[in-house]
């Protein structure tokens, strides 16, 4: 099932009667999720990706804009008649029943023409249940199992109905590190064998990029940009999505283009092709730093971390946005311990310009 | 912990000191009183005048089979008993659907909130006066032509209104099953501010996320009442009626508060006293060991129906 939303736009009215103060949690959001995709709205907490999630779940009203679930415009339809399953991030398991019963009470809901007899619902449930790997765990009640067993349990009530979508709201964010890891493949895995238009909201950006087709980037309730994990990370649209993709985080300096020449401070670190003279901000991706004895960037090394597969450098320059740079290169390079500077050529590919202003990608020729 | 401890062993009598207060008061208001009353009730005939006289009582249960045996007592048991169990259930489901009701409105919720709780924090007897007053019949109820009735209460003026018959609640002649009509619908009334406070609470407490996921199952709203809004409350849906139940047993005052002393209309005075007014009366004649006798009848019947109580609850309460 496709799921189409034009220019979804939601206004919360503001408490205070007397002052101005309505928040604009979703900002004319336009976006056609293509039939059996896995898509992430990834965010700072605040960017509006939840509510946009409740609002294609039906538990809240958009304040304009539509929503089609195929053809069928669902905009003004209650939650029950859409068709979703819904995964709360507290995954919401009905604490005084058993997981059975909770895989069960959405097919008891069951009207007319839907309704199932006992033994139907039941062979429902454990079919679900065998997907999610928890058909050993039914007669348990939801205390008595781990956060990814609750996890799991929560997708299989909200996969049993059969859903035309499925959302999932932070589902990794109550998962220890390790839990997640493996969680988010068995998320992944389950998408691709029920092949469920999914929707989901987290503000990892990991999370998000390992196993979503598409990522929606969003911030203040206006989206950045749309597009496979990838093309998002090697190609962001603006300096946000720029920050926010990608650990360790970009490297961000303020320097200018002069003569088609990047400069950072007084060194022309990359080519500019057919671009004005400007301030500018520059991103640098970490793994983007070539170590070179004869580099055109020189910075001020504070500290080598030597995490087995690749080293990471940890250096500062007076350009930099940020307090320290960090770069990431193969293992095979050698430092000595009394370097006091070190230098770099930069991959094309890996630096990106920036609008000082307005923070918008300035795209260079070539790349 | 090797300082505390070394204090702890150098001033133990302190730790006496400062509990002593609470420890006397206790023993002497609490303590003392419950092992006299279980001496009493099994002293046979034990009362405070002969005792005065030096008398000594023979020990034994002869303080209980004659309680028991009392026909008065009997008809208090049955009042006490009836009136608990019309009552409980009766305040306990009124309050359910009054709390769910409040919590589920916006406006308004406050000042209604405020409305019930009222009796709460009204006096009992003056609450009863009220009621007295609102099923009384001033006049006579047989009224011929010549003899009219001065006012019927605003029950029976709304009876009538709509048409039906004038019922005798309470006054000379009336019938036990409207007096205990009366009763229940007195105790519901006071009973319900504070079962609201505690259900009200309760629901106001419970994740607002069963119910979005209850939404977006489509489920029904008597479903999400029966299989989540209950079972989530349980616990103080439990609690309420255990202290209801106590409280059922131990009620007099209300009955004061309706029928004064005489604890019955005037041609049947007592006809609705209680296993507590049993005891008081028993006291008030010089009766000791028969009514501490019946004070422990009343408290093995609320032990027994508690335990009873607490073992469902076992099975059907979610903690």
């Amino acid at each position: 099932m496709k799921v189409e939303l034009q220019n979804l736009t939601k206004i919360f009215p503001s408490r205070n009667k007397n002052a101005n103060e309505e928040v604009v949690a979703v900002n004319d959001f336009t976006f056609t999720i293509p039939d059996g995709t896995l898509v992430g709205l990834l965010g700072p907490s605040g960017c509006g990706k939840s509510t946009t999630l409740y609002m294609i779940c039906g538990l809240q009203k958009p304040s304009s804009g539509k929503i089609f679930f195929g053809d069928d415009d669902v905009t003004q339809l209650p939650p029950e008649n859409r068709g979703v399953g819904l995964v709360f991030q507290n995954y919401a398991l009905y604490p005084h029943m058993t997981v059975k019963q909770n895989i069960l009470f959405p097919l008891q809901n069951l009207k007319g023409a839907d309704k199932l007899s006992k033994e139907q619902m039941l062979e429902r449930a454990y079919e679900v249940a065998k997907i999610v790997q928890i058909d050993n765990l039914m007669e348990r009640k939801p205390s008595e199992l781990s956060g990814g067993q609750q996890q799991r349990v929560a997708i299989a009530r909200a996969l049993v109905k059969m859903p035309r979508v499925l959302l999932l709201d932070e589902p990794l964010s109550n998962l220890d590190a390790r839990l997640r890891l493996q969680t988010r493949e068995e998320i992944k895995r389950i998408q691709r064998e029920t092949k469920i238009t999914t929707v989901f909201v987290t503000h990892d950006q990991e999370e998000a990029m390992s196993i979503s087709d598409m990522i929606v980037v969003m911030k203040l309730g206006v989206v950045q940009q749309i597009g496979k994990p990838q093309d998002v990370y090697s190609s962001p649209a603006n300096l946000f999505v720029a920050k926010f993709l990608g650990t360790p985080p970009i490297n961000v300096f303020n320097g200018c283009v002069k003569g088609e020449k990047v400069y950072i401070g007084s060194e022309a670190v990359a080519d500019a092709k057919g671009i004005a003279d400007q301030e500018v901000s520059i991103g640098i991706r970490p793994e983007g730093f070539i170590l070179k004895d004869d580099g055109p960037f020189t910075v001020n090394l504070s500290n080598v971390e030597v995490m087995g597969r690749d080293v990471s450098i940890v250096a500062t320059h007076e350009c930099s946005a940020n307090p320290t740079i960090r770069a990431i290169i193969d293992a095979d390079n050698v430092i000595a311990d009394d370097v006091k500077t070190v230098r770099f050529s930069i991959k094309p590919n890996k630096i990106f310009l920036f609008n000082k202003e307005t923070e918008e990608r300035i795209y260079v020729e070539g790349k | 912990m090797a300082d505390n401890n070394m204090v702890e062993s150098r001033h133990p009598w302190k730790a006496w000191l400062y509990l002593a207060p609470a420890l006397v008061l206790l023993a002497i208001f609490t303590v003392w009183p419950i092992i006299n009353t279980i001496r009493m009730a099994f002293l046979e005939n034990y009362s405070g005048l002969k005792a005065v006289g030096g008398a000594t009582f023979k020990f034994g249960i002869g303080n209980f089979t004659k309680v028991i045996k009392y026909k008065k007592f009997v008809q208090c048991l049955k009042n006490t008993v009836l009136i608990c169990f019309l009552t409980v259930p009766i305040s306990t489901a009124l309050a359910l659907l009054i709390s769910v009701a409040l919590n589920s409105i916006k406006w308004f919720q406050k000042p209604l909130q405020t409305i019930f709780f009222l009796p709460y924090v009204t006096n009992s007897i003056a609450i009863g006066m009220v009621f007295a007053a609102m099923f009384n019949i001033v006049g006579s109820f047989y009224g011929t032509e010549n003899q009219l009735i001065v006012t019927a209460g605003i029950i029976n003026n709304v009876i009538q209104f709509f048409g039906g018959q004038p019922v005798n609640w309470i006054n000379y002649g009336s019938s036990y099953a409207a007096n205990i009509a009366v009763m229940t619908i007195y105790i519901v009334w006071n009973a319900l501010p504070f079962k609201i406070l505690i259900l009200l609470g309760g629901l106001q407490s419970v994740n607002k996320q069963y119910y979005d996921a209850a939404k977006v199952d489509g489920t029904s709203k008597a479903r999400i009442f029966g299989r989540i809004t209950v079972p989530l409350l349980s616990p103080m849906i439990a609690y309420v009626v255990i202290t209801g139940f106590i409280g059922g047993f131990k009620e007099y005052t209300s009955i004061v508060g309706i029928f004064g002393e005489s604890m019955g209309p005037a041609d049947d005075a007592k006809r609705l006293n209680t296993m507590v007014g049993f005891v008081y009366d028993s006291l008030s004649t010089n009766n000791q060991g028969r009514a501490s006798a019946a004070a422990l009848i009343l408290f093995g019947l609320i032990l027994v129906v508690t335990l009873l109580e607490l073992y469902v609850s076992k099975k059907k309460v979610h903690y």
